[in-house]
């Protein structure tokens, strides 16, 4: 039987109110709501959703779990395969994963297998402010995880399971690598992450902060303290855009905007000592995740006038669709079509303008979206007092210089093996945005998870 | 961690530092810096190392006190802790036997430049220091330069003590005199500029060491982003050396003013907090 139902809807705080603060935006299913929700699932037999998962959640028989009201049972099952279940619930694209691989989909709208996997993992955290389960160690191996991130956090969740001893090295100040400095708070919460962060130490996982591996210590140092090594440090280096102006003070990368505001909270300066110029009018250039955070951060800062500047349209953006609309709903001006030349700047060096030209569509490109073209004499002037470059970013090379043996791409990616996750280093394996570029959270999870399986096998048989 | 061992002010305004980071003082060189955080709220602060003891595990910092992270700083007593101390970061300087050096250090840059100069002279260099201050109580390190240096002269702008000069009088005596290898200069923007434009003259290779506004100093942010030779180059993992002769001085100088006001807006406060608290002594 086909369920009729329609897909519950998310309630949300109102546009008006909610960029007038950086508290999450959606508000959270109820109980009710959510084993209503998942009653919708048709519980396949043979159940393609999982196929869409890059961490392969067990989603029929967690969402069964919650329509008898099993919620704790139901985290556990997600919990078997995914060490971040309350991320995930948040920022996973899971229109291009689980979700579109719904049965329900083709006719109507598929399950929201994302916001109740978030509601149960919601719903432990705040039910039992504790994790649920604890492992002995089983093992006296050790394991180092260079990089805190999604791809750190899974290996080191999935090996400390295991009963091995992990280790996490992380550079900054506080772990979390993306989940902190790069998402925003109203997309996820950073006492969330602080949660599964704990959840990983109550398992026995140990974090050393302030620590940049190549420079504090070198990868040989650490590969000869391990019996196994794994890196996810990460797409570090943000790229510019290489026109002029680019070094006007109030033109900032993506990271370092970001950064200021989520990690070191600088939308509470001056309580908190980090400063952001709160542009008059934003201008942010991109058409990812990351543009659309920017821009939202943006306006909960006080910007009168807030623009999202793409060279293509809005059907070639990169974004999830649910953050283009959200971007929308606050008020984002959508300057599509639309390319910058270079940056203005007054007499002291401060930031006042950008010269732009507009393009049109033409033959598909390499990456197979349409190429944009400069339509001459096109050009104009927009009036901008802060530009935020969000183009991506490219590899951080710290610790591939301190190691000479690993093996690298002509970008500086390292090189690592889909499916083992293993490097041209004997015991060292990487994975996530070091070895792809910048990608997805869940993918960085995904190759996580890969690599703790290929790095339990190696310390147990000792076979490269 | 971070255990400060000792932290006095050494002259009016500029503090000295002893804190335990043991990584850092095992692997540092000179050249490279720390990125320090005060306390959970504050801004992580890139500052160079002075000095440090591989024995006890610690590291020397010496600061001026301008802003609200630098007064935090200077406020911290021995035996408390700093939030974090990540390092050490950046390239090491180039040491080598190159022959001749001058080391050129103005203000607090002194401090970064005591490291350098001490390796260079353990590297067979003859090092000629020049040590510029606005005034004689304002001198850092002059006794421990000088035990190093084959020479070293000193200048304040206010003639108090050595010559009454601009440290750009002295060099340029010095490279009309005698073939010199190498220039060192850490420093103001204004005096790493003048510097490299006299050395250029005389076409002698100059090291400059900047001190770009940085967030993580990894990488990460592109904050500290200087234009050397009309590329980008990020100065906490391309530097924080580069050649004197290729940097964009003047777009660095408007670079380092962003925050002005905001750093102004973010002292009072702190000052005023102090005042509440009755702790502020009117530094």
């Amino acid at each position: 039987m086909v369920s009729k139902a329609a897909r519950h809807k998310m309630p949300e705080q109102n546009p008006q109110g909610r960029i007038k603060n950086f508290n999450e935006v959606p508000l959270g299913y109820s109980p009710e709501v959510a084993i209503a929700e998942a009653s919708r699932c048709l519980q396949c037999k043979n159940p393609l959703c999982v196929q869409g998962c890059p961490v392969n959640v067990s989603i029929p028989q967690f969402i069964k779990e919650i329509t008898e009201g099993n919620f704790l049972k139901a985290i556990e099952i997600i919990k078997n395969t995914n060490s971040l279940p309350a991320v995930c619930g948040r920022v996973c694209p899971q229109e291009n994963q689980c979700e579109s691989k719904c049965l329900l989909g083709i006719k109507g709208e598929p399950v929201a297998i994302g916001k109740l996997e978030g509601f149960v993992a919601d719903y432990e955290r705040e039910v039992l402010h504790l994790p649920l389960i604890s492992y002995n160690k089983k093992t006296d191996k050790k394991v180092a995880v260079i990089g805190s991130g999604p791809a750190g956090l899974t290996v080191a969740g999935e090996l400390a399971k295991l009963g091995y001893s992990v280790t996490v090295f992380e550079a900054l100040h506080l772990a979390g690598g993306v989940l902190v400095y790069g998402i925003p708070e109203f997309r996820l919460p950073k006492k969330i992450v602080s949660y599964e962060i704990e959840c990983l130490k109550q398992l026995g996982v140990e974090f050393v902060l302030n620590t940049v591996i190549g420079l504090s210590e070198s990868l040989s140092d650490i590969k000869a303290r391990y019996d196994a090594v794994f890196i996810g440090t990460g797409a570090g280096l943000p790229s510019f855009m290489n026109i002029p102006g680019e070094d006007l003070q109030g033109v900032y990368s993506a990271n370092e905007y970001l950064t200021r505001v989520n990690l070191m909270k600088g939308y509470l300066f001056p309580e908190y000592d980090t400063p952001v110029i709160k542009g008059k009018r934003v201008a942010v250039f991109g058409g990812g995740n990351v543009a659309m955070d920017s821009a939202r951060t943006a306006i909960r800062l006080g910007s009168k006038e807030v623009h999202l500047v793409y060279r293509r349209s809005l059907d070639e953006m990169p974004a999830r669709k649910e953050e283009i609309h959200h971007a929308q709903e606050e008020g984002i001006i959508f300057d599509i079509l639309t390319n910058p030349l270079r940056f203005i700047g007054d007499n002291s060096g401060r930031l006042c303008g950008v010269e732009c030209i507009k393009m049109e569509l033409g033959e598909p490109d390499q990456s197979g979206r349409a190429r944009p073209i400069p339509k001459r004499g096109s050009e104009f002037i927009m009036d901008i007092d802060v530009a935020i470059i969000a183009i991506g970013n490219g590899s951080n090379p710290i610790l591939q210089k301190s190691a000479p043996d690993l093996q690298c791409n002509k970008w500086g990616n390292i090189i690592a093996d889909k499916q083992s996750m293993k490097t041209s280093v004997e015991g060292v394996f990487a994975g996530g945005d070091i070895v792809t570029g910048a990608a997805t959270v869940i993918e960085a999870m995904g190759a996580g998870r890969k690599a703790a399986r290929s790095m339990a096998e190696y310390l147990e048989t000792g076979k490269w | 961690m971070y255990r400060i061992i000792s932290n006095e002010i050494i002259k009016p305004s500029i503090g000295r530092m002893v804190v335990e980071a043991p990584y850092v003082a095992h692997h540092r060189k000179a050249g490279q810096f720390v990125m320090i955080m005060v306390d959970e709220k504050g801004e992580r602060l890139p500052l160079t190392i002075a000095d440090s003891s591989k024995q006890n595990g610690t590291i020397t910092l010496i600061y001026q006190i301008v802003g609200t992270t630098t007064a935090k700083l200077s406020s911290m007593k021995s035996g408390e802790h700093l939030f974090a101390v990540a390092g050490p970061l950046g390239h090491p300087t180039e040491i080598k036997n190159y022959g001749s050096v001058v080391c050129v250090g103005g203000g607090i840059g002194i401090a970064p430049l005591y490291p350098i100069a001490m390796a260079m002279k353990e590297a067979g260099n003859r090092v000629i220091n020049i040590l510029g201050a606005r005034s004689s109580d304002l001198l850092i390190l002059e006794d421990e330069l000088s035990s190093i240096g084959d020479e070293t002269l000193i200048c304040t702008d206010d003639g108090s003590k050595g010559e009454k000069a601009l440290v750009t009088v002295p060099l340029e005596r010095i490279l009309k005199g005698e073939k010199i290898n190498l220039v060192v200069a850490v420093g103001p923007v204004a005096m790493m500029k003048a510097v490299s434009l006299i050395t250029k003259n005389y076409n002698v290779k100059t090291f400059v060491s900047l001190n770009s506004i940085m967030i993580d100093g990894t990488g990460m942010c592109g904050g500290c982003r200087v234009i050397v030779g009309g590329e980008v180059k990020f100065t906490c993992v391309d530097g924080p050396e580069f050649d004197g002769h290729l940097v964009d001085f003047d777009s660095l100088g408007k670079r380092l003013k962003t925050y002005t006001r905001e750093e102004q807006e973010s002292f009072e406060q702190y000052k005023h907090n102090c005042k509440l608290q009755g702790a502020f002594n009117g530094k």
